[in-house]
């Protein structure tokens, strides 16, 4: 087996014992990347330099016993969290040559946990997609089928660790963009309770709805990232002073007796037939170790979608005004006057799916139409909480679909905004309600593509989901299928 | 046609905290461009505003001072306009929950005391300024001021008159000063406030259209401004005309309003609540703690002081004019008994001390206690009025204590009849012909010996007795 090949947990062992080292691991990431990089496209940059820097001081502190729960694993990291003096795009062309001079949260986590960082993975502009086919910076590929799209908006991400190209990456999902490319490439990805893990130094899309999260090759390397990157941050208002549990010790724990609610609003018609077969396996699985399926309803799961293609854009007109070519970033070359600045500056910089979002948020939050569409979507919204308050009172943990269909191929949906946008439709509403959710692989397509189960469960009860996640990893024997590159 | 002015104002005032509203940058004014920033005030990607809670307490004792219902639950919401000195492209203020609404100001007037609604009080940041370069067609952005506090005052629209206007202003200012929450400084823009100005015919209920007013830094520029929008206004009503809602900026050089050319369009400003603050939590407990700290404000004050000391309106305004005055005031008062005596005092020639060198009493030279014994020294008849006069200028300049300076210069009051009455014999003996005319029922000659005493005695005779004396001995 190659080093790239192993998990974090597997890698960490041979590192912390003395079988390899931190250089070399990472010296076998980069072959590995310079193999299949040019057909998969997972990053948008390599962080080659600061890595082996990195990897160096991960083999010093290794041989001086100082060791962190990832030393010398190397992650990748969406292009979206900001990294101290190297490059954060984005994917947009308005953030090309950004420099942040501060780390994200979540980096400055994970450098002191001594990991080691490949790169910056590819996505969606700003993260507004589902397909990662909206970068500045060209699509990246499915790595079990490169005709097709990893899903998005970490598509970067999730194709970088189902293609060995990282141990581990980040990705930020606000409305699926962890669960849906996880569940696409075959690999684990949570998002987070909304609080859970800090979003300062996430370049915002939607405030509300933004929250960190993990892509893994395993459910026990979820659960050590967790470990990581989860907890109370004061430079967050939002982030949630709550006690953070050893998220190992839900591994390897049975779910007998649990109760799993099975939505009847996630199982209706235009669900893929094989998906549909995959995740109704995963739950028999689950029942077959003792757990009780029983059907739940969440009756305003209809109007997520909408509810959702309004919050978010309304947040991100807001967000995204901060790229105007004044202080950092793009800026259009010899305008007239201010307002010509503006215009040719936002007109190059962005691209049309952020241009099209920009423009739904301030119709939807305009004098006349605020009442209408944002605060009538904040009013379902608070319904779509209620739902699943409800619900939880009944069961420990939801299983959905994670996606409706497949990976589907390159371009097919991206000339259809409506169609795209339903591809999240069973992720949407964990951010909408803040809730933690899962994708774990579950099976596959007979064309060979992964399928993704997911788990959601009540506010800051992601141990429940690692401990179903995990269960259902040894129900189902580790899938040997490597996607062939 | 008799018009009726209806006015409200909306006054933004600068909070004294140390460090920013969402950031720890300091709020210090004159730092060299854009040394007082960091990522979050300068609006980068991924930064996430953290309330400083100094800026809320400050809020709230202003929201008290001014009789405000303090709503519990108040949160922030995003103003979103492009300019360049926005850098995240939105503000940062309160919309449809601010932190207190329903207040009220009672404010003096020469037709009496009139009570003027206040709307609301929110908190906001500030933006930062604009540099334009004369000599090139370039603009420089300094974002020093972005995120500094502010507080956002806005009156109900029952002001009827520029001074009126000037006085309710007047009487804001005064009560954030004492309060210690801003300098007050309207030049460097601590201070500011946009009028709102329509007419109506008198009698009449609905409102006219009205008029944005903008960039009056002083109160006197704020009553001009009014009182030349108003004429300009009646001028166009009585000619048959219509009022243009607008924003005018008042020209100070020319004495004008002027319609704002460029910027200004119908903003829509598309406010919502900001997802990356929770909601402001205000309860009892903390509101009891602020109203706690809060100073005597200055109209109690001055109704005290006329009441306690028995002073007369114009003497307890001027002595509550600061807070700073009025506690030297009622320290010099209290210690020397006296508190007419030591009400002339302090205003009269310490207060013209402090203006010729443009002190305030935080730092006037001469402490409360010192004037008290000051006073005390006269009172008791060991030095004249006029000596004193003399006295406390040198402890003004020297920074000495009066018995100090009395016992160096041997400034005491002759009060020994003989040793005047010596002084007295001399002097009669030395002008036989003005004792003469004096005798004869010239009595004007009077105040000659009165000089010649004083000059002998080097000003410190006792008046008084001198008086006697020289009566009694100039009688024939």
């Amino acid at each position: 087996m190659e080093l790239y090949e192993l998990t974090v947990h597997e890698l960490h062992e041979k590192l912390v014992s003395g079988e390899t080292t931190a250089r070399e691991v990472l010296d076998a990431y980069y072959r590995r990347i310079e193999a299949v990089e040019d057909r998969v496209h997972a990053y948008i940059s390599l962080m080659k330099e600061t890595a082996y820097a990195q990897a160096e001081e991960a083999d010093r502190s290794i041989r001086e016993g100082r060791i962190g729960p990832l030393t010398g694993v190397p992650i990748a990291l969406k292009d979206i969290c900001c990294t101290r003096g190297f490059p954060t795009t984005c994917a947009s062309r308005i953030l090309e040559n950004f420099r942040p001079p501060y780390d994200a949260t979540v980096v400055a986590r994970l450098r002191a946990a001594g990991a080691v960082f490949t790169g910056k993975t590819n996505m969606d502009e700003f993260a507004m997609g589902s397909s990662t086919e909206t970068s500045y910076f060209g699509v990246t590929r499915n790595p079990w089928d490169l005709e097709r799209i990893p899903g998005g908006s970490s598509g970067g991400s999730a194709a970088a660790v189902a293609a060995d190209e990282c141990a581990a990456a980040i990705g930020s999902d606000t409305g699926g963009s962890i669960r849906q490319p996880a569940a696409l490439c075959g690999v684990v990805g949570m998002k987070p309770t909304y609080g859970r893990v800090s979003r300062f130094g996430l370049v915002a899309f939607a405030s509300s709805l933004d929250q960190i999260g993990p892509f893994t090759k395993d459910v026990r390397d979820c659960a050590i990232l967790m470990n990581v990157i989860a907890g109370h941050d004061p430079r967050e208002s939002t982030s949630v002073p709550v006690e953070i549990p050893d998220y190992r010790a839900f591994l390897d724990r049975s779910v007998e007796g649990w109760k799993i609610g099975i939505p009847r609003e996630y199982f209706m018609e235009g669900i893929d037939p094989e998906v549909r077969a995959a995740v109704e396996g995963a739950a028999r699985a689950l029942e077959g170790s003792g757990a009780k399926l029983i059907e739940v309803s969440l009756p305003h799961t209809k109007y997520c979608v909408a509810v959702y293609y309004i919050i978010a854009p309304a947040e991100a007109s807001s967000n995204l005004a901060r790229y105007d070519g004044v202080r950092y970033g793009f800026r259009a070359e010899d305008p007239r006057d201010l307002l010509e600045m503006y215009k040719k500056t936002r007109s190059a910089g962005f691209g049309a799916e952020v241009k099209r979002r920009i423009i739904i948020g301030t119709y939807v939050l305009s004098s006349g139409y605020y009442e209408a569409y944002y605060k009538k979507a904040s009013q379902v919204r608070a319904l779509i909480r209620e739902d699943f308050d409800r619900v939880f009172a009944l069961c420990d943990v939801i299983l959905t679909p994670t996606t409706p269909t497949a990976a589907f191929r390159l371009g097919e949906k991206l000339d259809d905004p409506i169609q795209m946008y339903l591809s999240d439709i069973f992720t949407i509403s964990a951010n909408l309600a803040g809730i933690p959710g899962i994708s774990v692989p579950c099976g596959f397509t007979g064309e060979g593509l992964p399928v993704g189960v997911q788990f959601l469960a009540p506010h800051f009860e992601e141990g429940r989901l690692i401990q179903i996640g995990s269960a259902l990893s040894t129900l189902m024997p580790r899938e040997v299928r490597r996607p062939r590159l | 046609m008799e018009y009726e002015p209806v006015i409200g104002l909306e006054v933004h005032a600068q909070l004294l905290t140390s460090s920013k509203i969402f950031c720890a940058c300091s709020t210090a004014f004159g730092a060299p461009p854009n040394t007082n920033t960091c990522p979050v005030c300068l609006g980068m990607p991924g930064v996430l505003p953290v309330l400083n809670r100094k800026v809320v307490e400050f809020a709230v004792k202003m929201a008290l001072a001014t009789n405000c219902r303090i709503n519990t639950y108040n949160r922030f919401a995003r103003k979103n306009y492009f300019y360049p000195d926005l850098p995240k492209g939105y503000q940062i203020s309160q919309y449809a929950l601010p932190l207190a609404e329903d207040g009220h100001l009672i404010v003096e007037t020469a037709a009496g005391k009139k009570r003027i609604g206040i709307t609301r009080i929110h908190m906001e940041e500030d933006a930062g300024k604009l540099i334009h370069d004369e000599h090139n067609p370039y603009s420089y952005v300094d974002l020093n001021r972005t995120g500094v506090p502010l507080i956002e005052i806005v009156s109900e629209p029952d002001i009827h008159s520029a001074e009126e206007a000037a006085a309710y202003l007047r009487a804001l200012h005064e009560i954030l000063v004492y309060l210690g929450i801003c300098d007050g400084n309207m030049e460097e823009g601590s201070f500011r406030c946009d009028a709102n100005v329509s007419l109506r015919p008198k009698g009449q209920e609905a409102f006219g259209t009205r008029t944005e007013l903008k960039n009056m830094n002083s109160f006197r520029n704020v009553q001009r401004a009014l009182e030349y929008e108003i004429k300009r206004q009646e001028y166009i009503l009585e000619g048959g005309g219509e009022i243009v809602q607008e924003t005018r900026l008042w020209d100070d050089s020319q004495g004008v309003t002027n319609p704002m050319r460029g910027k200004e369009e119908a903003h829509d400003y598309r406010y919502f609540p900001d997802p990356d603050l929770v909601t402001v939590h205000i309860d009892e407990t903390w509101i009891e703690e602020i109203r706690k700290t809060l100073p005597e404000l200055p109209m109690a004050r001055r109704e005290r002081l006329q009441k306690e000391y028995g002073l007369p309106a114009y003497d307890a305004g001027v002595l509550t004019s600061s807070r700073a005055l009025a506690d030297y005031y009622e320290e010099a008062a209290r210690l020397c008994g006296a508190p007419k005596i030591a009400a002339n005092w302090v205003m009269g020639d310490l207060l013209k001390l402090l203006n010729e060198e443009g002190k305030t009493f935080d730092a006037c030279p001469v402490g409360a206690a010192s004037l008290a014994r000051m006073i005390r020294l006269i009172e008791d008849g060991t030095i004249s009025g006029k000596i004193a006069k003399e006295l406390l200028q040198e402890m003004y300049a020297a920074g000495k204590e009066p018995e100090e300076i009395i016992a160096e210069r041997g400034l005491v009051q002759i009060t020994d009849e003989g040793a005047l009455k010596a002084v007295i014999e001399e002097i009669l003996a030395a002008n036989p012909a003005q004792v003469a005319q004096y005798r004869a029922g010239k009595e004007k000659v009077f105040g000659f010996f009165v000089g010649q005493a004083m000059k002998a005695t080097g000003g410190k005779a006792n008046p008084r007795l001198l008086n006697d004396l020289l009566k009694r001995m100039l009688a024939p």
